[in-house]
């Protein structure tokens, strides 16, 4: 037995043994439910059985480390600028972006595939919003689901009291919560980093319990429920309508509730996308120059005349925007707004959908998406092993790609070819 | 004939708490003059800079600029980000600051965002791509490429700036604030860590600065080589007041100035060793 293996099987059976601890009580022994009551029942089998696995799958662990630490060293750490990446992601993005469009039509393209994918295409949104106020501005928002729920409630309340429709309530949703967006701002002007973040979580909490008391006007935990849905320009998704005016009605189609999901799906499509443009063009201006400059070093950029203030305010105003027009477009969706819905699990996610894409990346953000919610909405069938291969997923890919998924920044500008 | 004077400062001082870093400081520097401050540590060089720039407001006193296209600004009442952005004075500082992850070309460009941002008409007009846009942008990166050219860096143009060596990062600085087309140049130990070449490359330039923009610079040093070759006049400091003026071989052979550096009783004679310096030749 060489030193390294006996090294690797004592290290195992500590790991065994630390496992049988745990597993006597977490395993060994359960309450089930029975007609005499609650009753303890004993599963001692297990206990070794999980041993037994730590210490097969530690053993393997250490015997792999060599191999292992190869793996994890040809990792690319993040250059700072590669062409190879920019082009991949691209070449990634535009295939995404194609898959996207064509979705409804394939034969795959079923109500329950577009009801994911609707989903999916929110979190890719409010990523793509995010990005601007983390990836760019460098400004660590934890409260980002605040503005998202402004967007819904704003929509929500406008058309139940007012009776406007989804098309005019969203720009209101969007300049509703770039508004709140400053509110935020101006107070966390002098923050950074972890500060920031504190306070900002702190915000997104404000709102959600704003959301829970102020019954009158909210609806309280109760929510809004009866959300109009959205029209295609006018012409209603129903069955019947008065004068023959509903969508399937005018355009001679047998009725079909998979019009409004498929409807709905572009939708968000095209919202998504106008996210995305907005910020791939907006990266490239003054403004977004300004932003990244502001994230590097502050002090350089008021030396350079940048006023930090309206620079800041502007990156929490736009990403805000963004987080209420996907906000808006939630509330049409599920017909049905609570605020259980803006939890902070929620700007969690969207956070996490962010770091893991690669800060600043837009494809980055869209495969995070897919991992992050796509997954597990898929694999429901996993039941509560879900989460644990969530976990074990995003540790793997922090070991991996240190740096996000498509890490590496592309320069804004290039002397060689310009554009 | 002399040239108008471009920066006035009028009984400054600095306290912070009970120390006062800057006291009672007057001085002056003018157009197309490079004005080196120079001081033991401790001085209060960098704090005058920071009084001036506007990262402290100072506890008393007046700084004046008048830019030679008329009017004046009082730049001890302006807030940080005014003073480089209406009054223009921009700076350097003794650690470098650039924006490491951004190209060197980018570097430039932000500091010309006022002019962009103007041009894109906050953006609504670079969104939509249109020509007054483009054709600004267009004018901007000419700029940076006469800049690059200028301190020969530009085959570097799209490197990230933080992977340049350390003397390339100090002159795309320099290039960085006169992209911001100042009046008024305020360089923080500019020739801190190069090599005797780089030293020198980094005179030319601060002369090419002063000679083809008309503009005036204040230079914080303590490379003797650099400060009396270039500078047309230097202000001594120590403890924060000004106990030395004038061109440099005044300034060299002004006793007190010695008796700071070396630490002399005010009384004492200077050491035979120490005379006969000051009246040797720069070396």
């Amino acid at each position: 037995m060489t030193p390294a293996l006996r090294h690797a099987v004592i290290d195992a059976a500590a790991a065994a043994l630390v496992a049988a601890l745990l597993a006597l009580p977490l395993l060994g022994f359960r309450l089930a439910d029975s007609a005499q009551g609650l009753q303890l029942v004993t599963r001692l089998t297990w206990v070794p059985i999980a041993a037994g696995l730590v210490f097969a799958g530690r053993l393997g662990l250490l015997l792999a480390a060599p191999l292992w630490g190869r793996l994890l060293r040809q990792a690319p750490q993040g250059d700072l600028s590669v062409r190879g990446t920019n082009r991949r992601a691209l070449l990634i993005g535009g295939a995404l972006a194609l898959g996207a469009l064509i979705l409804p039509l394939t034969p795959f393209g079923d109500r329950n595939l577009l009801d994911k994918a609707t989903l999916l295409l929110i979190y890719v949104m409010l990523g793509w919003g995010l990005n601007i106020v983390v990836g760019l501005a460098g400004l660590l928002d934890l409260g980002y689901v605040a503005f998202y729920a402004v967007g819904a409630y704003s929509y929500a309340l406008l058309a139940q009291h007012f009776g406007l429709s989804f098309w005019l309530c969203l720009p209101f949703a969007g300049l509703l919560a770039a508004s709140f967006g400053i509110l935020l701002g101006f107070p966390v002007l002098r923050l950074r980093g972890d500060y920031l973040a504190i306070v900002t979580l702190g915000f997104g909490e404000i709102i959600r319990v704003i959301l829970l008391n102020w019954a009158s006007l909210t609806g309280g935990p109760n929510g809004i429920s009866g959300v109009p849905r959205p029209s295609f320009f006018g012409l209603p998704f129903v069955a019947h309508t008065p004068g023959n005016g509903s969508f399937h009605e005018v355009f001679g189609l047998a009725f079909s509730p998979n019009h409004r999901v498929t409807f709905l799906y572009y939708v968000i499509l095209c919202l998504a996308l106008l996210t995305n443009l907005f910020s791939l063009r907006i990266r490239r201006l003054p403004i977004g120059r300004a932003w990244e400059a502001l994230r590097e070093d502050e002090i350089a950029c008021r030396s350079l005349g940048i006023n930090p203030t309206t620079t800041k305010l502007s990156a929490f105003a736009l990403g805000a925007m963004f987080a209420g027009l996907a906000g808006s477009f939630f509330a049409t969706r599920q017909g049905f707004i609570s605020p259980e819905s803006f939890s902070f699990l929620e700007s969690a996610v969207i956070l996490a959908i962010v770091v893991l894409g690669g800060m600043g990346s837009q494809t980055g953000v869209v495969l995070a998406a897919l991992l992050l919610v796509g997954l597990p909405e898929w694999f429901r069938d996993l039941q509560q092993y879900r989460m644990l291969a969530f976990g074990c997923a995003m540790v793997l890919i922090m070991l991996w790609r240190p740096r996000g998924l498509l890490a590496g920044r592309q320069p804004t500008i290039r002397l060689g070819a310009d554009g | 004939m002399d040239n108008p004077i471009l920066l006035a400062v009028e009984h400054l001082t600095m306290r912070f708490g009970g120390l006062v870093a800057i006291d009672d400081l007057s001085l002056a520097a003018r157009q197309s003059e490079i004005t080196a401050i120079i001081g033991p540590n401790g001085a209060g060089k960098t704090t005058f800079f920071n009084c001036l720039t506007g990262f402290y407001r100072p506890t008393a006193g007046h700084i004046t600029l008048t830019p030679p296209e008329g009017g004046s600004w009082a730049l001890h009442r302006m807030q940080g980000y005014r003073i480089a952005k209406t009054a223009r004075v921009a700076r350097t500082f003794q650690n470098i600051r650039l924006f490491a992850g951004m190209t060197v070309l980018e570097n430039l460009l932000v500091a010309q965002h006022n002019r962009l941002m103007r041009a894109s008409v906050w953006s609504l007009a670079g969104l939509l791509h249109l020509p007054v846009y483009r054709r600004a942008e267009g004018l901007a990166v000419e700029k940076a490429r006469q800049w690059l050219k200028r301190i020969d860096l530009l085959d570097a143009a799209d490197q990230p700036a933080g992977a340049l060596p350390y003397g390339a990062q100090r002159r795309l600085e320099i290039a960085r604030a006169m992209c911001s087309d100042p009046v008024l140049l305020c360089l923080d130990e500019p020739a801190a860590g190069l090599n005797p070449k780089e030293s020198l490359a980094l005179n030319d330039l601060l002369l090419d600065i002063r000679d083809n923009f008309g503009i005036g610079l204040l230079l914080i040093e303590h490379d003797m080589n650099v400060v009396m070759r270039i500078s047309d006049h230097v202000v001594v400091l120590d403890y924060g007041a000004r106990i030395a003026d004038g061109n440099p071989d005044q300034v060299r052979r002004d006793p007190a100035v010695i008796r700071a550096y070396l630490g002399a009783d005010e009384d004492e004679p200077l050491p035979p060793e120490v005379a006969a310096d000051i009246a040797a030749p720069p070396c």
